[in-house]
């Protein structure tokens, strides 16, 4: 009996993501293991760590910063409006801190890094560098995958500062002009933001980081046909880490801000 | 038959199948690779003999069958099981699959400081020391896309040996090559396997290299050996595949091909 070809269509699509989840999932413990038993790449790390954050600062400084500078552009005016313009800063601060900061730096991250992370280790899989560091007996997880995500998981945390700090300054920058007084901005920050949405919001960022860096490897390693599959894995680890960053935000949103 | 003596083979392979997509690569080979010998497998291309290299290297898995590596047999073994045998066998690859964003000295010292020394100037010994033996030396500080392809299959040879192994394989060692590089590749083959008593395990459909460089050569066709044996006997061998492909790769065969 033949199959129609929609449910045989979505059999594959099921297929593929259980796939997906299970390589995501092997590779994550792969790496823990490693980690655990003290074996990854301390120079590679801290290359990674500069390239995947040091590298980042000016995209997040100027995306963070004109994002805070928009929403102040809308709440200050609004805020002003009802008679409550004190608040402006804090609701930019707030925005930041929990939500825009993650979101915004777990995105350009992952545009610039796990792009490059894909591209990488694809073009390495490709011209068989993987098989030769498993022919040295060297497992490609403790050297491409572990430096990566030591990488990812504690430079984001830190653009995410970078992002809270510049959104805040970017709003204050336009605020301030329309009227509100820098006084009453900061008040508003410290009326309306305590350190707990700070900190959840960095937590977001070390499961952004996670991602970047397990997705990117994923389609590095699973990477296939020459320059073209480069190219496919390239695209395909950017597009799925931006989704999981904004379905996994929702999910952290629920559970960490929930009941706040 | 053992051309060496009665020695304990270096690598036996038997019975070994391995499916692609449901195409069958290897149908049943079965081969052993006394110690010492330069043993080669030659056929057309396609014919599985890059498949049977990784499989013997550890870097595949057959479907069915068995490899030994010396008195080990590898092929169910995990990664992690794998590792003390990857040490023992050296891969040369076929576009030599250097570590492109690393200079030739750290490709070669890329095994030694993980699995021998990490003391800096033992490492620079050995590394210096086999880029001698390549004829690579004074190249140390160069990245791999600085060399040519054959300079490229030196650099890889030396990394193979900066790991004491006690087999190498070589994955096409000719191939691309200038007539005048191949038989310096050729010439170091043998001299490596002279020199530091290896067991050399060449894949090559250059029938010239392979009949100046093989103590025994396997014929694989269609995932199957069709024969083995010294180079003079397979000048004589009456199986017209074999006749024709000696033929076609310029090879004086000994009589004329049997009526059928």
């Amino acid at each position: 009996m033949q199959v129609p070809y929609r449910i045989r269509s979505l059999a594959e699509q099921l297929a593929q993501l259980v796939l997906f989840v299970g390589d995501i999932g092997i590779l994550f413990a792969q790496a823990i293991g490693y980690l655990l038993r003290w074996r990854w790449e301390a120079r590679e790390t801290l290359l990674q760590m500069a390239l995947i954050g040091a590298q980042a600062v000016p995209m997040v400084v100027i995306t963070s910063g004109f994002t805070g500078a928009v929403l102040a552009l809308y709440s200050a005016k609004l805020m002003l409006q009802f008679g409550v313009g004190s608040l402006a800063g804090g609701a930019v601060a707030l925005a930041m801190a929990r939500e825009l900061g993650p979101v915004v730096t777990g995105v350009v991250v992952a545009a610039r890094s796990a792009s490059a992370i894909a591209a990488e280790i694809g073009s390495m899989k490709v011209t068989e560098q993987i098989d030769a560091l498993r022919a040295l007996a060297v497992p490609p997880v403790q050297y491409l995958v572990v430096p990566r995500l030591v990488a990812c998981v504690t430079m984001l945390p830190v653009l995410g500062v970078l992002a809270f700090v510049t959104g805040v300054l970017g709003g204050y920058l336009v605020a301030v002009p329309m009227g509100i007084s820098p006084t009453s901005y900061l008040l508003g920050i410290r009326e309306l933001v305590d350190t707990y949405d700070v900190f959840a919001g960095l937590l977001k960022t070390v499961v952004f980081g996670a991602i970047i860096a397990l997705v990117g490897s994923r389609a590095g390693l699973r990477t296939e046909g020459g320059a073209a599959g480069v190219g496919r894995a390239t695209t395909g680890g950017v597009v799925v880490a931006v989704l999981l960053i904004y379905v996994a935000n929702f999910f952290l949103a629920y559970l960490l801000f929930g009941g706040r | 038959m053992n051309s060496l003596g009665d020695a304990p083979a270096a690598v036996r392979v038997e019975d070994v199948w391995y499916v692609v997509d449901s195409r069958r690569v290897l149908q049943g080979v079965s081969l052993e690779v006394f110690p010492g010998e330069v043993f080669a497998i030659m056929g057309p291309s396609g014919c599985g003999k890059t498949t049977l290299l990784k499989l013997i290297g550890g870097l595949l898995q057959p479907l069915r069958g068995h490899i030994w590596i010396g008195p080990t047999e590898i092929s169910r073994l995990s990664e992690a099981e794998l590792a003390p045998i990857r040490k023992q066998v050296g891969l040369v690859f076929q576009y030599a699959a250097l570590f492109d964003s690393l200079t030739v000295y750290e490709n070669v010292a890329f095994g030694v400081r993980r699995h021998i020394t990490r003391r800096g100037r033992e490492v620079d010994h050995i590394v210096r020391e086999k880029l001698e033996m390549v004829g690579m030396a004074g190249t140390e500080h160069l990245y791999p896309a600085q060399l040519s392809g054959g300079m490229q299959k030196r650099v890889g040879l030396a990394r193979a040996l900066a790991m004491n192994p006690r087999i190498v394989l070589y994955d096409e060692p000719t191939a691309g090559l200038d007539p005048i590089m191949a038989e310096a590749i050729d010439q170091l083959i043998v001299d490596t396997t002279r020199r530091l008593r290896v067991t050399s395990l060449v894949v090559s459909h250059d029938l010239t290299s392979v009949f100046h460089i093989a103590d025994r050569v396997a014929m694989l066709h269609e995932g199957r050996i069709v024969a083995c044996g010294t180079p003079d006997q397979l000048r004589t061998h009456t199986d017209p595949v074999v006749r024709r492909f000696l033929r076609a790769g310029g090879i004086v065969v000994d009589e004329e091909e049997p009526q059928r």
